[in-house]
């Protein structure tokens, strides 16, 4: 009885309590704020809206799925690309290179995180996109082009450049705390497989990637929360069209973008209300990535230690 | 150390030191480890019982800053030399963690089939032979088979550490170290497993490390007394259990310290 009341307990409960009516308070208070904006919209389009590729201001035709298919076409190619990636990275640190290397190293690809993403949108408009067209999209198109997603004339400013840029800019998240996961491998477990006979490299498939799969899963759910909602750099990158096309070097568009580029300027209501609709899809698709994986874990990824 | 010339040496420690980083636990350390018997290890905490045995499957060196020096022979060849991978020598001596230590994402069944699988066996039949007879032999058997598929990780630590025994068990190690096996479990459990050792000793080379010195008596043949990364006696268990020569290994086998 004295235990449940004491004051750490209070303490803890209160805080605890704050906070967490704090954040759904907000979360709340956005999501009413969203709705209410996007209601002509929602009135007038209904859910169509989430069907229509048109995108015309003029005639005050609007339809969201060309920017769902961007800002989910990006984000995949960016975790496709930015994934493996940043394993590769995460178990070189974690498991090969001396602790010097470690300790020089890992700082290093942290702050690329630091860089603002709006410089490595210039970067991209002005080094990558130009590389990306002349020596990646170009091939792609001359040798693959028979596959409908290389298919088409190459742009330098396109799906497939997006990914990349988004694929660099959740590297550096994604492939620290899977580190710092794989650093947390308890030694008892990897000189398990050792003593059994195992290589190094069997050691990190046998014990110390599903050791630590939660986190993994975890930092790969961060970088994937990212690549959907970052906007700046994907805006200078994607070329800005909204269109469904199946090639990855074809120029799209993403929900993030639009809203950047056009709430400004949006003059009619109903303009207006058309972008909080997609800021509102952005919002529960962001929620769901979360609360999902949230969920995943939880149920299959896991591990109970042994004791 | 007559019965030893009974039976051929399958371990010949020869002046091996062992550091971590600039502290040396283990001191020039020579003994001979006879083949198919069982040899324990006893000594005081922190004096390098751990330490030595992993000097022989060459898992000290896992260590980060860790050192050995010296010559360990296995049947006549030295597992130090240059040529020779680790990985060979982990397979053939295979070892038991003081703490328990199943991999809790397999399930029983994969973690005992686990070194086999290294070994490339993926045979089903062969498999599921070789892991009932390993949890047999660690005793495991009656209370798993019916949930082979559980995790590792959800057994009691008894049943854990026995798990971890039928692991090393099943890849057919030909020497087998146990650093405290016992430790984690109860007396049931214990008598089962030194039942196993005794079991094991037909074909296999058996080094226990233990802090009990009763089961050192019951279980071993040799035992080998060591004092802050000293050998201080080595010796037919009987023998250095009734007469110890030395002082200090009358004094711990007595209880006066440790
Ligand atoms: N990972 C390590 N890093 C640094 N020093 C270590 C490490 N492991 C052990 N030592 C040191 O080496 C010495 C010998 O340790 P060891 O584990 O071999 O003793 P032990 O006889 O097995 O003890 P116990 O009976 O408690 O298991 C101890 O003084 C300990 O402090
Ligand atoms: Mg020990």
């Amino acid at each position: 009885m004295r235990k449940r009341f004491s004051p750490d307990t209070m303490f803890e409960f209160a805080v605890g309590a704050v906070a967490f009516t704090g954040v759904i308070l907000l979360a709340v208070l956005l999501l009413g704020e969203l709705v209410l904006g996007a209601m002509p919209s929602i009135k007038t389009f209904g859910v169509g809206f989430l069907f229509e590729t048109t995108w015309d201001p003029v005639f005050e035709k609007f339809g969201a799925l060309a920017f769902i298919y961007g800002t989910l076409l990006s984000s995949f190619l960016a975790m496709l690309i930015g994934v493996p990636l940043s394993l590769g990275i995460a178990i070189y640190l974690a498991e090969v290179a001396s602790s010097n290397v470690r300790t020089l190293i890992s700082p290093v690809i942290e702050l690329m995180a630091a860089i603002p993403s709006v410089i490595i949108g210039l970067w991209g408009i002005f080094v990558f996109a130009p590389f990306m067209r002349d020596y990646i999209a170009t091939p792609l198109a001359k040798y693959l082009g028979f596959l409908p997603f290389f298919s088409g004339p190459a742009f330098g400013l396109s799906f497939l450049t997006a990914g990349f840029i988004l694929a660099f800019m959740i590297i550096p998240i994604v492939s620290s705390i899977t580190r710092e996961a794989l650093l947390a491998v308890p030694v008892l477990q990897k000189e398990g497989a050792l003593a059994l006979g195992a290589t190094r490299w069997e050691m990190i498939v046998m014990t110390v990637l599903p050791y630590s799969r939660a986190a993994i899963f975890g930092a790969v759910i961060i970088g994937l929360g990212r690549a959907i909602g970052e906007t700046m750099a994907v805006t200078m990158v994607i070329g800005n069209t909204p269109q469904l096309a199946a090639s990855l070097l074809a120029p799209g568009y993403s929900m993030a973008a639009v809203i950047a580029n056009e709430f400004t300027e949006a003059t009619g209501d109903l303009y207006l209300s058309a972008l909080i609709e997609i800021g509102l899809i952005l919002f529960i698709i962001s929620i769901l990535v979360n609360a999902s994986s949230r969920l995943l874990v939880w149920r299959y990824f896991e591990v109970r230690d042994s004791k | 150390m007559q019965e030893a010339k009974e039976t051929s040496v399958k371990i010949s420690v020869e002046g091996l030191n062992a550091w971590f980083n600039t502290n040396q636990v283990l001191k020039d350390i020579s003994m001979d480890i006879a083949e198919k018997r069982i040899t324990a290890i006893i000594g005081p905490s922190g004096c390098g019982k751990s330490t030595f045995v992993r000097c022989l499957n060459r898992m000290h060196e896992v260590v980060p800053k860790a050192r050995v020096t010296g010559r360990v022979l296995l049947d006549g060849e030295d597992i130090y030399s240059a040529d020779v991978d680790p990985v060979d020598i982990r397979r053939r001596v295979g070892m038991v963690f003081q703490k328990p230590n199943p991999f809790p994402t397999m399930s029983v069944y994969d973690n005992v089939a686990a070194g086999l699988r290294l070994m490339g066996v993926r045979d089903r039949a062969r498999l599921d032979r070789v892991v009932k007879k390993s949890l047999e032999m660690s005793a495991l058997w009656d209370e798993v088979k019916g949930e082979l598929n559980k995790s590792g990780a959800s057994l009691s630590g008894g049943q854990q550490q026995r798990l971890c025994i039928a692991r090393a068990l099943a890849v057919e190690p030909e020497v087998i170290l146990m650093d405290e096996p016992c430790s984690a479990l109860d007396p049931i459990a214990t008598a089962k497993i030194e039942d196993l050792i005794a079991e094991l000793k037909k074909d296999y080379t058996v080094i226990i490390v233990t802090h009990n010195m009763q089961q050192a008596a019951r279980v071993s043949d040799y035992t080998a007394f060591f004092f802050l990364g000293e050998l201080i006696e080595y010796e037919a268990t009987r023998e250095l259990f009734e007469s110890p020569a030395d002082k200090r290994t009358e004094d711990y086998i007595t209880g006066r310290f440790g």
